[in-house]
């Protein structure tokens, strides 16, 4: 989810290696040491160099070898459900030439100064990393062909490397990768321009649907080790009572009730943040006990006097009343292009919705939950975190460590969605431990904390404003978005939306239209804004889809078609030129936007659903395409509208085009996730606030898709991936942004009732 | 004092007997396959065999097991090798795995009292099982795998 956006006095570029480096097995070789780290030279830095700490490539840091054959593959990308632990293992071992049965995967700790950037958001872990983890299992097998050509005293040449053994041909020979672990390991690491990468016709793990999950056995045998499942001898466990608004605090407190439940050992007081508090604890009551049920009960008997501070006042409708009359007024312009009011003016007719996207909660199925323990003035940390190099330097920086005396390690996360990104829940253990003296500390959250205490998807209010000529074709097209942005987090309120948030997809609409203008009104944070599965792109494709269908009945003209025509003829968009300095970090030129793309995943997704069939009536299709992550999807969707307006999706086709892929059914595994989420989003789920407070306390108020009312046929249309020198796209956020809006406009064809506010709830009952 | 049976192991209680057995399981005897989702029965992600039958451990105290057989995710199958368990990984249906031993769990008590379950039948017995990933469609088509492979 998320771009880093700079933190006023962080300390991101401060890292430094840490000292006690996990130590190897015996008879376990690291396959040397020594490439020089990536520095490219130009001065604006695209894709995996442009991130904190960059990118390395050397296979000493990722790949060891044992004796007895088995490869181990260091993965230093959070595994939250996306694959990426089985994915970069299937690019190690495919140019490894190894044997993916001996292959396995760990984890590695937090460490970018050793590893490269880690931070697993902004749907970049393959994207960034699949050519540097080609070239380090390259060079890996590399050096297992010269340890063997030298063994035998023939030509490096004559040697060649195949499921796990290095044959010389010519005399028949072979030697398994254990049998040259230890030569091979003693060879400096071929120089990078003399990595001779395998042709993709050769690949036998990448691109093929042929590999299991390496967690599966863990998974659903239990032995999965997430955050909240960590244990060390002498654990305790604690849970926090924290301002109900945020920037609130303890007035005072009485925890003499507390103190008498059975179990619980001590009552912490969390110090307030200043605001705006980033990654910081909002601060509270920390309730630390012999296990979880104590400090609940211990938690549920504090007496707190909250203070409630200014956001007291923020309620979600008179909130959206305020962002309704900002987007109601000319605004700061992100986006010009031609001379939207003369065109608006001359129109035959114009056109205008107002679109309402509500707050959303990430709510992982694992809350935030984090072990600490301080040993000797070093601290050490087993955390779900997406982001473990923040998470270790917020970690010192809140317990006045050096960032190398605290280590950080990562553990499997039950989903993330971007709520993990933000470390304030293992800085809150580690406030725990320090105050216990560094005994160990497991702090967890509640549902009903995630759902109060978020970081949330923001809110918004996207009008839209289009001038059609009296063929219907639109020549003027106006967008404002008001909704507050992530950036108040890190900075006294900015109010408007940062250009990542504009990129997606509000001041890079792809569409054929002479005269645009986008602007972006304020809207003040009254709580935490955060990343949420696709951020920004899911109001703003909700607001430019939904709208698409609506110009197209104003014109009389058939939805699919009419999208089509405003994407138009197939070309490349520099995004640049349309006021998109950011391109999701990626190259322009490398990057740029392929109308010809976007226009065949709608395709692809209209013909899988049969675009145009005739269907009982109260049901309808509707279709939706939207570019983000730097890949095109295209979702079309059929609904059932049934007796007091009781909606089901019995299908829904989706289609991606991601470029290259490496592990075909993780994309299509990402495509199901993204359909029920955004399922979730177009018909059931809101955070709503009310005095400040978040109005939903568990999974009986804030409610996800379940099985019984998920889209029950979903097919997943894979695009040819092309050619492996394509640059990859993103695949675990981009499916998400065009489902709720193909929702919608499938319920309007269904029903002939347009849907301006989500979630759709109970709106289509009356 | 509390008698429980877990996985086959006779375990003693002395603490708080209205605990949920979901603290019992996961802080004191480190069975942590069982999963905290949301504490008020909401989620299915701390499901559990109590005699037999699918319980969400988060609201059953350990004072109501006390005597009767307690089955986690732990302990389905000596090997790890259910039928369940073997469709989940056969049609890779975790993403993040979280939410899958209480998915398990449910989906190996529908097939023992529902050996060939219609889709009615799992959106019945699967409704109370939230999966945050979206892995729906797999655990539905893991199911029919599982019943087909159970059939003789």
């Amino acid at each position: 989810m998320t771009e880093h956006v700079p933190n006023p006095g962080g300390t991101l570029a401060n890292v430094s290696r840490r000292s006690l480096l996990q130590g190897m097995g015996a008879g376990v070789f690291v396959l040397a040491a020594g490439l020089p780290v990536a520095t490219p030279a130009q001065d604006k830095k695209f894709g995996a160099d442009g991130m904190p700490n960059g990118w390395r490539d050397d296979p000493a840091i990722f790949i060891s070898l044992a004796e007895d054959g088995t490869v181990t593959v260091t993965c230093h990308r959070s595994e939250m459900g996306q694959g990426v632990r089985t994915s970069l293992a299937m690019v190690v071992a495919d140019e490894l030439e190894a044997d993916w049965a001996r292959m396995r995967v760990a984890q590695a700790w937090a460490d970018e100064d050793r590893f490269g950037n880690q931070d697993t958001d902004g749907s970049r872990s393959l994207r960034h990393w699949f050519m540097p983890m080609r070239r380090a299992g390259a060079a890996a097998r590399m050096m297992l062909e010269q340890a063997a050509a030298a063994q035998w005293g023939v030509a490096v040449a004559e040697v060649r490397a195949g499921n796990h053994v290095v044959v010389h041909a010519a005399s028949g020979r072979s030697l398994s990768y254990g049998a040259l672990a230890k030569a091979a390991s003693a060879l400096p690491v071929p120089d990078r321009s003399s990595v001779r990468l395998k042709p993709a016709s050769a690949f036998r793990y990448i691109g093929k649907d042929s590999i299991g999950l390496v967690d599966n056995r863990d998974i659903t045998t239990g032995k999965a080790v997430y955050g909240i499942d960590a244990r060390v001898d002498g654990m305790l466990f604690a849970v926090v009572a924290r301002p109900p608004v945020y920037g609130g605090k303890v007035a005072s407190h009485d925890a003499s009730e507390t103190l008498k439940v059975p179990g619980v050992v001590k009552v912490v007081a969390i110090d307030p943040p200043t605001i705006p508090s980033e990654f910081e604890p909002v601060g509270g009551i920390a309730v630390i006990a012999r296990n979880s049920w104590a400090a609940i009960k211990g938690r549920e008997a504090l007496k707190v006097t909250w203070e409630d501070g200014p956001n007291a006042v923020y309620s979600s409708d008179s909130y959206r009343a305020r962002l309704s009359e900002a987007a109601s007024k000319p605004a700061k312009i992100v986006r010009n292009d031609g001379d939207v009011d003369r065109a608006m003016a001359a129109a035959a007719k114009r056109v205008t919705a107002e679109y309402y996207i509500p707050h959303l909660a990430q709510s992982p199925m694992e809350p935030p939950a984090a072990l600490v323990r301080i040993v000797n003035g070093e601290a050490e940390a087993w955390a779900c975190s997406q982001a473990p190099q923040v998470t270790r330097e917020r970690l010192a920086k809140r317990l006045s460590l050096p960032v190398e005396k605290v280590k950080v390690n990562v553990t499997l996360l039950g989903g993330g969605f971007g709520r993990k990104s933000k470390p304030d829940f293992v800085v809150e253990a580690g406030i725990c431990s320090q105050a216990m003296d560094g005994a160990p500390v497991r702090l967890m959250w509640t549902r009903e904390d995630d759902l109060h205490h978020g970081y949330y998807h923001t809110v918004s209010v996207e009008r839209l404003e289009a001038g059609l000529d009296s063929s219907g074709k639109v020549t003027a097209w106006l967008h404002r978005s008001a909704a507050p942005t992530i950036g108040s987090i890190f900075a006294p309120d900015p109010k408007h939306e940062l250009p990542f948030e504009l990129g997606m997809g509000l001041v890079n609409l792809p569409f054929d239209i002479p005269n645009i203008r986008a602007e972006n009104p304020e809207a003040p944070a009254h709580v935490r804004i955060g990343w949420y599965r696709a951020v920004s792109n899911i109001p703003h494709a909700f607001a430019v889809q939904s709208f698409v269908a609506e110009l197209a009945h104003a014109a009389g003209r058939d939805p699919k078609d009419y999208l089509l025509e405003l994407i138009g003829p197939a070309r490349l968009i520099d995004p640049t030129k349309v006021g998109d300095s950011w391109n999701h970090g990626e190259d322009p030129q490398r990057y740029p936007i392929d109308t010809g793309r976007l226009r065949r995943v709608v395709e692809a997704a209209a013909q899988g659903i049969g675009w145009g069939r005739s269907l009982p009536k109260g049901s309808g299709l509707g279709i939706a395409g939207h570019y983000s992550f730097v890949s095109y999807i295209a979702a079309a969707v059929e609904v059932a509208v049934g007796e007091r307006g009781r909606l089901s999706i019995p299908r829904v086709d989706i289609a991606i085009d991601c470029g290259p892929m490496v592990n075909p059914d993780r994309v299509r595994s990402q495509m199901e996730g993204a359909v029920i989420m955004g399922a979730g989003i177009a018909t059931s789920a809101e955070i709503s606030f009310r005095n400040g407070r978040a109005e939903q306390d568990n999974f009986d108020t804030y409610e996800l898709t379940r099985i019984d009312s998920a889209p029950r046929d979903i097919r997943v249309h894979l695009l040819p991936a092309g050619d492996y020198d394509r640059p990859l796209g993103g695949v675990g956020e981009p499916g998400l942004p065009p489902v709720a809006p193909a929702i919608a406009n499938a319920v309007f064809a269904a029903t002939g009732k347009r849907i301006r506010q989500l979630p759709i709830r109970d709106q289509l009952s009356t | 004092m509390t008698t429980l049976v877990v996985n086959g192991t006779e375990r003693r209680y002395d603490g708080d007997p209205e605990m949920p057995l979901l603290w019992y399981l996961r802080d004191e005897l480190g069975l942590t396959g069982t999963k905290f989702g949301c504490g008020v029965a909401a989620c299915g992600a701390c499901t559990i065999h109590l005699d037999g039958m699918a319980v969400r451990a988060c609201q059953t105290p350990i004072s109501a097991a006390a005597g009767l057989p307690v089955t986690t995710i732990e302990g389905l199958s000596p090997d790890g090798n259910h039928p369940v368990q073997a469709a989940w990984r056969d049609l890779n249906v975790s993403q993040c795995g979280y939410c899958q031993p209480g998915q398990i769990m449910q989906a190996s008590a529908l097939l023992k009292e529902t050996p060939n379950p219609s889709d009615d039948d799992i959106d019945g017995a699967m409704s109370g099982n939230l999966c945050r990933c979206g892995t729906y469609p797999r655990i539905r088509a893991a199911i029919k795998q599982a019943a087909g492979g159970a059939r003789p």
